[in-house]
């Protein structure tokens, strides 16, 4: 079976919090993955979770059909790839540094970087459109450009999946849209898998080839975008009263959000 | 090594270099001056060996002066490396040994076990060793919960454990009638007179192993600034990493203050200044911090040596001298 990430029954507790209950879900080699749902879902848990961060209480995971706790450390880093959210830097690192610091699955004992390491970091950097700030330090960048840092941190890291959690969460439209078609183009030009979580659920809609909806760390739903993105399903999940139409772009399902005094139902 | 164009051998080596001859030239210069005025001509001959051994300057270079510099130059690569490493682990560029009292606990440690009239090695150098892992936990334990990452709260804990283990010292000082009371007290603002070849020996013999570890996990620690999660989703093995790094340093520090008492700030000038000069990489800096420290600090001494008509002051004065405004400028920059 061709997947990348398959998933059977993951439950995860901090103390007597059940975050996560019996989630199961696959998915497939070069597929745009989108996990959505309300703050509290467990989102981030299942990210930690996929990611080797945390380990599941209970259930089954298998990375490419392994299971990840037969991965060894490095050989984990070199199939999945995670980008966090925004992450603080006091150091001041260049941009160059930083993306090498995605070959440190790669290097050896003393972890001395060599010139083809060096090469592959350029490339990452010339994917994600960072040339002209390839000597810039991470703190004098905006934050959409430091996120396209991090992608490129992941990309340098060569991996089959890359996981990224809320990529676009604090970043202007512009960036918005620049960050999903990079992550789009990272799956169709270099084959890799993306899986992301999402609070946007529009944006989810349109660049995802599957979605899958938590709520209270169960899956509520999952499948293609327009499948979830219904107004029951959002309705059930958020809690909230939602317009569900099509986009007038085509094809993917369009969500808006109803404040009370356009309140069609009482 | 691969001989495909390291790019970042070359960085390391490069920055090494400059720093090694930079100590060379400190350890010279250290050499040569003192209490006794001797001319540079004297003193070369005297280190190339063309002057009579059974000279009075002969005795004093290499069984006074000689020891002493080279100790000042281990005391200074340990205590900047500690403040680089711990800057590292709480990713917080104020840390270091002595502002999170760190120090202050070896020397709890160390008093003790002179008091209780241990020799310097190994007896001094493990109770100073355990008083250091006391408050390595006294301060972990607060920061769980990861407030002390917070530069204000890192630095109020820092000086309450400080506060505390200077009352400690003073208390364990005034309790006893000692005739070595102003030894203990000299030694304890960083004293690096009292030490001869045989000891300085023992010390480069236990440290050096400690300079290689902390140089191969260089690269996790580089990795760890992003973050834990980060580090760990890039393979580092994040509690073996911070466990060996807090111990080695811990190690280093204590063993440093069993020899030559509190000397503070070293672990915040070194790795700050070698951080402009050559970034942020630890890879590069951690090899500096050794050479680039070693210098600082036989500098340091040779002041303390230099500046008083008669005597010398401890070295730890000249430290703090320089290194607590420098701390307060930091701290000022930092929290714009």
């Amino acid at each position: 079976m061709n997947s990348a990430i398959t998933a059977k029954n993951l439950s995860h507790s901090f103390g007597e919090d059940l975050v996560l209950r019996n989630v199961s879900f696959q998915v497939p080699k070069r597929d745009f993955f989108i996990i959505i749902g309300p703050n509290g879902s467990g989102k981030t848990t299942l990210m930690k979770i996929i990611s080797g961060l945390l380990k599941p209480r209970n259930g089954e995971l298998k990375i490419l059909n392994r299971p990840i706790d037969q991965y060894h450390r490095k050989a984990l880093a070199r199939t999945i790839a995670f980008v966090p959210q925004m992450t603080f830097a006091d150091f001041p690192f260049t941009v160059t540094e930083i993306v090498l610091m995605g070959r440190s699955p790669y290097l050896g004992m003393l972890g001395l970087e060599e010139e083809n390491d060096l090469e592959i970091a350029n490339q990452a950097i010339a994917f994600t459109g960072l040339e002209n700030l390839a000597h810039r330090k991470l703190d004098q960048l905006s934050g959409g450009e430091q996120q396209r840092v991090f992608i490129a941190r992941a990309i340098c890291q060569e991996p089959d999946i890359i996981l990224l959690d809320e990529p676009t969460a604090s970043l202007d439209l512009a960036y918005q849209v620049r960050i999903m078609d990079l992550m789009e183009k990272l799956k169709t030009e270099k084959g890799i898998t993306v899986v992301m979580v999402s609070h946007d659920v529009n944006l989810a809609a349109m660049y995802a080839d599957h979605l899958l909806l938590l709520h209270n760390g169960q899956v509520m739903c999952q499948g293609l975008p327009d499948e979830v993105i219904t107004y029951q399903n959002l309705e059930a999940a958020y809690g909230c009263t939602l317009l569900v139409d099509e986009s007038p772009l085509g094809k993917s399902p369009r969500v808006t959000l109803v404040p009370r005094k356009y309140s069609i139902r009482e | 090594m691969n001989i495909k164009s390291p790019f970042l051998v070359k960085r390391v080596i490069t920055a090494s270099s400059l720093l090694i001859l930079l100590l060379g030239f400190a350890i010279v210069l250290g050499i040569s001056m003192g209490s006794t005025d001797s001319g540079i001509k004297d003193v070369f001959q005297s280190l190339l060996g063309t002057k009579e051994p059974e000279s009075m300057l002969y005795t004093i270079i290499w069984q006074i002066r000689f020891p002493r510099v080279l100790l000042a130059a281990l005391v200074g690569a340990a205590l900047s490396l500690g403040g680089l490493v711990f800057q590292a682990l709480l990713r917080n560029p104020l840390a270091e040994p002595y502002i999170l009292g760190i120090s202050g606990g070896s020397a709890i440690g160390a008093i003790i076990g002179i008091l209780m009239g241990f020799s310097r090695f190994p007896g001094v150098s493990l109770t100073a060793f355990t008083g250091s892992i006391a408050t390595l936990l006294l301060i972990l334990a607060m920061s769980s919960g990861q407030t002390i990452l917070k530069k204000d709260a890192l630095l109020l804990s820092g000086v309450m454990v400080n506060a505390f283990c200077g009352a400690v010292i003073m208390f364990l000082v005034s309790m006893t009638q000692d005739s070595r009371l102003h030894n203990i007290l000299f030694w304890l603002m960083g004293d690096l007179s009292m030490v001869d070849m045989k000891h300085v020996g023992i010390l480069a013999a236990t440290l050096l192993p400690c300079f290689f570890l902390v140089f191969w996990l260089s690269n996790p620690m580089n990795l760890l600034l992003m973050g834990k999660e980060t580090a760990q989703t890039l393979g580092v093995n994040i509690k073996a990493v911070t466990f060996t790094l807090l111990v080695t340093t811990s190690f280093m520090v204590s063993a440093t203050v069993s020899y030559c008492g509190l000397v503070g700030f070293v672990g915040l000038v070194i790795p700050h200044l070698l951080r402009l000069v050559f970034g942020p990489d630890h890879r590069v800096l951690v090899p500096a911090c050794v050479f680039g420290g070693g210098t600082y600090m036989v500098f340091c001494d040779l002041l303390a040596r230099t500046l008083p008509e008669q005597g010398e002051m401890p070295a730890g004065v000249i430290t703090a001298i320089i290194g607590a405004p420098l701390f307060i400028y930091l701290l000022k920059r930092s929290s714009r």
